[in-house]
């Protein structure tokens, strides 16, 4: 592109005037914002003394869980999805037949690396059986990077944890279950 | 003499045939029989289809293919259609024929088809091992309604096992019967037929008379959706994680055309390649199946030299600078070329052996042979030589030694001290038993490559890792002297360098492997590989035409 292109609108810098020129009315307006915050509620919170108040625990992104079925069973089928959509490459699935009569497929080893994990909920949006959600645990802490990588017992065990503060999604969301 | 190729007509000006689609001219020869669906692909135009498939007879079942058809007045240039749609696999593409593919009526008929077989459908595609590569998927995305009419929920398909290798998930089946007609024109098997009738139609065998035949994973291949399944790819890979490599099968001397799918440099499955020449459209369960070894955990993954009783690992760079220590002192050096090397590896081993040995025998190694050739009605023939490349590599030792020396003699032909240079890249066991390899390896220097530890290695001073087929690049000659260039897949497992890649540095070039470079070399060399010199397409040269032109 030229600069005597006919699509390029060209704008003046606009020229400051005297109080500009001094600084002061905006000197001003930055002590106005910081007087007002120091009045005003607090949003911070001395963690881990004190917990931060969640808003919707049911949309919150945390750690992952594997939910069950109504017979307890892993609910994922191994479809693949999740692992399809992750922008980050954390979700390792190995697949079988599964043991089951009423199921065709099922996740042999479900492995997700939290430490790789970006948060983001595509797993959750791209599963098709709502068997992966995110839960409102955010305190993740871990000795090392293996303990961080969490296979499908884990994930299973965090799914019992949370049910009963946090409902499978799925019925209000009209979802398989 | 002019190659014959060029002028393929040898009477005056052939009169073609003009087929219009869509608007696009086409032509067509006097004697090819083509049907709309193949002139349509000739002119850049899909027409979707289920139980067409070019290697089967046409039964016009699936309705997918419906067009509207007509001709062209060649004096007036008028266009009259036919005043409904057809098939256009079962219209043939004469002179001044036309079809219409993107008209209301053959839109509204193609979505009409499309629902029709998403009403009994399962859509259990999540679990399904044919998503993504399914043309139900497919052409409902491209032709189907946007939204369901019927008010239907997913379900699971019925499934039973149809033969040892192929299982049938019955719902998913949309009745192309491109398996059954495969069973009785292409194997003439007919294990596969249709039961019932209308709705309830489905595919199955006869009680205790399986799919048992030894092309029987075509099968899974014909089919358009995931109803056939391969029981040995079950559920082990989705399909669109994996990369397609275009390959020749080592399974036999037939060397099929084939697409090598893998994921993070593991195979997971393999597929036939169209290739007109040599096997069309299919390849046996043998090749199909037969490339496990690749990932087996005994495979040797390091060179290892022995002196006396003791054995140590060697680093690449010491296996390679006493490889030529060894070589360069032997007082008479032989080379087995074994007919798993491609035949750039090949002339690389057999020129720097002569460059460095002159006298140097080189013979070939031993051929692999099971039971007898083996051919269907439709002309597709298992060989019974287990080795994918004995004619290049026998050509190449007869040029260097003026004859051919084969395995059994070689016992003959070296000297009592002489150094034994032995490739190998035989699957499991290159079948050379503990007698012989003691009577071969008694005062003689033994250096030995393969994928496997042998007899013969046992009695090796220096036993070096050899890479797969798959994981090696070059060119191999089937049993026909057609030549297929190929490409590595999958890169060998750690600490294994590939033949090609070794000999290159002993030869002392620089750089990495470039086999290419070596065929045209080849190709200059002689005059039996001189057709590589033009272009080697993917569907291969033959070199015996090339032979018979320059005669």
């Amino acid at each position: 592109m030229q600069s005597n292109d006919t699509r390029i609108k060209w704008v003046e810098e606009p020229q400051l005037g005297w109080a500009g020129r001094m600084y002061l009315p905006l000197v001003f307006g930055g002590l106005t914002t910081t007087a007002r915050h120091l009045v005003s509620e607090k949003v911070t919170v001395s963690y881990p003394d004190e917990e931060p108040k969640l808003g919707n625990k049911l949309i919150y992104r945390g750690v992952h869980r594997l939910n069950r079925d109504e017979q307890g069973r892993v609910k994922c089928v191994a479809c693949f999805l999740c692992a399809t959509a992750c922008p980050a490459h954390c979700i390792d699935i190995l697949a079988a037949e599964s043991p089951w009569e009423d199921r065709e497929k099922y996740p042999q080893s479900f492995t997700i690396d939290e430490l790789r994990c970006i948060y983001c909920g595509m797993c959750e949006e791209a599963c098709p059986v709502d068997a992966i959600e995110l839960t409102s645990l955010y305190n993740l802490t871990g000795r090392s990077r293996e303990e961080m990588i969490f296979d499908k017992e884990k994930l299973l065990s965090v799914y019992d944890a949370t049910k009963d503060s946090e409902p499978m999604q799925s019925k209000s969301l009209g979802g398989t279950l | 003499m002019p190659c014959r190729r060029s002028r393929p007509y040898r009477m005056g000006v052939i009169e073609m045939g003009h087929v219009t689609v869509n608007g696009i001219d086409i032509e067509v020869g006097p004697h090819e029989h083509i049907n709309g669906i193949q002139a349509a692909h000739r002119a850049g135009v899909e027409i979707p289809h289920y139980c067409w498939h070019a290697g089967l007879s046409v039964v016009a079942s699936c309705r997918m293919c419906l067009v509207e058809s007509g001709r062209k007045n060649a004096e007036t240039g008028e266009v009259s259609l036919l005043p409904k749609v057809v098939p256009a696999c079962q219209t043939p593409a004469t002179d001044g024929t036309v079809f219409v593919t993107d008209s209301e009526k053959v839109r509204a008929a193609r979505q009409m088809v499309e629902e029709d077989l998403l009403l009994r459908h399962p859509v259990d595609c999540p679990i399904c091992d044919k998503a993504g590569e399914c043309s139900l998927q497919d052409y409902h995305f491209s032709y189907g309604r946007e939204q369901r009419r019927a008010d239907i929920d997913p379900f699971s398909s019925r499934r039973r096992p149809v033969g040892e290798s192929v299982t049938l998930f019955v719902d998913r089946c949309v009745m192309c019967t491109r398996c059954v007609r495969f069973t009785r024109e292409i194997t003439g098997t007919n294990e596969l037929m249709v039961i019932n009738r209308g709705a309830h139609e489905e595919i199955d065998t006869f009680p205790g008379f399986p799919l048992d035949n030894k092309m029987s994973g075509n099968v899974v291949d014909l089919c358009p959706v995931g109803a056939l399944g391969d029981v040995d790819f079950l559920y082990s890979q989705r399909v669109w994680f994996m990369k397609r490599h275009s390959g020749v099968c080592a399974g036999c001397s037939t060397g099929c055309s084939i697409h090598v799918e893998e994921n993070q440099d593991r195979v997971y499955r393999i597929k036939p390649r169209e290739n007109p020449h040599i096997n069309q459209w299919w390849m046996c369960d043998e090749g199909r199946y037969g490339f496990k070894y690749v990932h087996d955990a005994r495979r040797l993954t390091e060179p290892r030299q022995r002196d006396g009783e003791t054995e140590t690992t060697l680093t690449w760079d010491a296996a390679i600078a006493r490889m030529d220590a060894l070589v360069r002192s032997s007082q008479e050096l032989v080379v087995v070329l074994s007919p798993f090397l491609t035949v750039e590896e090949a002339y690389l081993l057999a020129t720097y052996a002569r460059q460095v040995q002159p006298k140097a025998v080189i013979s070939v190694g031993p051929i692999p042979c099971v039971g007898e050739n083996e051919t269907f009605p439709n002309g597709f023939t298992i060989r019974a030589e287990k080795c994918p490349n004995r004619r290049g590599v026998e050509e190449i030792a007869s040029r260097f030694q003026g004859r051919l020396i084969s395995w059994e003699s070689v016992g003959d032909e070296c000297g009592a001290q002489a150094t034994v240079w032995f490739t190998g890249g035989y699957p499991e066991a290159n079948g050379i038993s503990s007698d012989e390899a003691s009577r071969l390896a008694k005062n003689r220097t033994l250096i030995v490559q393969d994928l496997f530890a042998s007899a013969l290695s046992e009695h090796a001073t220096l036993v070096l890792p050899s890479a797969a087929w798959v994981e090696r690049a070059g060119s191999f000659v089937n049993a026909k002297d057609r030549l297929q260039s190929f490409t590595w897949a999958v890169r060998p497992p750690q600490g294994v360098q590939t033949e090609g890649q070794m000999l290159w540095r002993l030869a002392g070039r620089s750089g990495l492997y470039r086999p290419a470079d070596i065929l045209q070399e080849l190709g200059r060399e002689m005059s039996y590989f001189a057709a590589v010199l033009e272009e080697v397409p993917d569907t291969g040269v033959d070199l015996k035409l090339n032979q018979l032109a320059s005669v």
